[in-house]
């Protein structure tokens, strides 16, 4: 008889350290109730179409200085290429895909965009207006900037 | 009806007819007759273009599964099902020519179209996709051919407010049209999923891996 007390207790504690812990959690969409509306963020908006973004360091993926709503990407066709690609940059006023894009991954020059490169959208993204979440510090070398 | 014409007619039927149409009507007036022969025009001409109209919506275009499971579902997701003030461009919008007379040779050649669904010709997805380079490019050769008419029934090249644009739309846009090119030399997959590029632009699709 004792022991069941002891064990019952023991749950009960339990049970109600769980219930303190889970009350201090709160999740991605706040201490709302289930059945409440959650608050929501409005969408931000993908900037409008402007000139090449400075990069930060040589090896960065270029930023997307346009939209690309609705472009798609896949074995049949690539959206993105039909601008970027060495046919077609000259027309389309675009920067020409990066030679390294040609490379497999053991280091082959291939004829075409490198399967490994194929999907832009892994890589290269397009913006919005946004502050920071955190602050940040960083600047680019001299040698990128232009600037002492 | 004179025996000199019953007689060369003979037993031909059809022969028979057009004597009895030729002689002229004794128990009509010729008043009866014009209306009657202008009310049943009305209803002929009414019925044909009710027919042309009817044939001429959305929802008889995708009636057939081959188009509602795969045209309509991607063009579901583009910016002529759904964007920012809600003014659709529908199937027949891009794929009907406006003017009546482009219209009716549209229609008649649809009936071809009739006879490939009857056939099966792209009954499956597979069928679909594999014969789409043929059927988009049929569309490319006859946007073309008209500079894109049906594009410019809704947007009109002179009212585009290029303040408005986005920086490479207003270069291609003031450079590209006076280069000769047409709206549908830059906007192919506009409404759908595109087929294998390879053999139209090799530089934007991988091909063969
Ligand atoms: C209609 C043609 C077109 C299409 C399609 C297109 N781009 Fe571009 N892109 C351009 C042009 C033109 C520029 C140069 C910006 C300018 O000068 O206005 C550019 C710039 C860029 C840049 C910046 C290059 C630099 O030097 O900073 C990147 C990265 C880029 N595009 C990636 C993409 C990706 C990824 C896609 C597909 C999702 C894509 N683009 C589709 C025309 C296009
Ligand atoms: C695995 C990541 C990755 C993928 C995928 C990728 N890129 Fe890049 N891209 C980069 C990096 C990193 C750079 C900058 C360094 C360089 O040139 O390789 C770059 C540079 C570029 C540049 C600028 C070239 C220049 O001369 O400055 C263009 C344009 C570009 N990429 C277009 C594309 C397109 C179009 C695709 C899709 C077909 C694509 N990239 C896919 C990583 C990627
Ligand atoms: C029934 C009228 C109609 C027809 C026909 C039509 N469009 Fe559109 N188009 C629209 C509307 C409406 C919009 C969306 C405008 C908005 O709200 O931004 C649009 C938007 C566009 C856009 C902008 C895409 C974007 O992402 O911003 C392009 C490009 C375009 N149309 C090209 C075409 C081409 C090419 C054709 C011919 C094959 C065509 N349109 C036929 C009505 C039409
Ligand atoms: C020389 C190539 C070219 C031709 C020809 C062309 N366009 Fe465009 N158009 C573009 C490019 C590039 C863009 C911007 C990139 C994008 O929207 O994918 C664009 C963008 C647009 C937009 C969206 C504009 C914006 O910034 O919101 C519309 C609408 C449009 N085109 C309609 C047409 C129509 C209609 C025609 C035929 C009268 C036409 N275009 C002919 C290349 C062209
Ligand atoms: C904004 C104009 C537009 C609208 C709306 C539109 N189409 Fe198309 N359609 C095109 C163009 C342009 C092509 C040529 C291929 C391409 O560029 O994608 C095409 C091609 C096709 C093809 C040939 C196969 C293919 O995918 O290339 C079929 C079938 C078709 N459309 C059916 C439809 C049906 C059904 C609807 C309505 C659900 C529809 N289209 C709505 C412009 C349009």
């Amino acid at each position: 008889m004792k022991k069941i007390t002891l064990i019952m207790a023991l749950l009960l504690t339990a049970g109600m350290s769980m219930q303190a812990i889970s009350d201090s959690v709160s999740s991605l969409r706040g201490g709302n109730d289930i059945d409440n509306d959650s608050t929501t963020t409005p969408a931000k908006k993908y900037n409008k179409d402007g000139e090449p973004i400075a990069r930060d360091y040589v090896q960065q993926p270029p930023l997307i200085p346009h939209k690309i709503t609705n472009y798609r990407i896949n074995l049949k066709s690539n959206k993105c290429m039909s601008c970027h690609s060495w046919a077609d940059y000259r027309e389309a006023g675009a920067t020409k895909i990066s030679q390294t894009h040609f490379e497999s991954r053991d280091k082959h020059v291939l004829a075409n965009v490198s399967a490994r490169r194929y999907f832009c959208t892994q890589c290269h993204v397009p913006q919005v207006d946004a502050k920071p979440l955190v602050e940040n510090e960083f600047t680019p070398i001299t040698a990128i900037s232009g600037q002492q | 009806m004179s025996n000199k014409n019953s007689k060369e007619c003979n037993d031909m039927i059809l022969c028979r007819i057009w004597q009895v149409l030729k002689k002229p009507s004794v128990t009509y007036s010729l008043g009866t007759l014009l209306v009657v022969g202008f009310i049943s025009g009305v209803l002929f001409w009414g019925g044909f273009n009710t027919a042309m109209e009817m044939t001429n919506n959305e929802d008889f275009c995708i009636s057939c599964h081959e188009m509602e499971d795969n045209v309509y579902q991607e063009y579901k997701q583009t910016i002529h099902y759904s964007n920012r003030t809600g003014v659709r461009a529908t199937c027949p919008d891009c794929h009907v020519p406006k003017e009546w007379n482009h219209k009716v040779v549209r229609k008649i050649q649809a009936s071809n179209e009739l006879l490939h669904k009857a056939l099966g010709t792209i009954d499956t997805r597979e069928k679909f996709e594999g014969k789409r380079l043929q059927l988009a490019s049929n569309v490319w050769k006859a946007m073309k051919k008209t500079d894109s008419r049906e594009c410019r029934n809704c947007h009109n090249f002179e009212y585009m407010d290029f303040g408005e644009q986005g920086r490479r739309a207003v270069k291609a846009h003031s450079e590209g049209l006076d280069a000769g090119k047409t709206c549908i030399d830059c906007h192919k997959g506009i409404a759908h999923e595109l087929p294998d590029m390879h053999d139209v632009d090799p530089g934007s699709s991988i091909g063969d891996i």
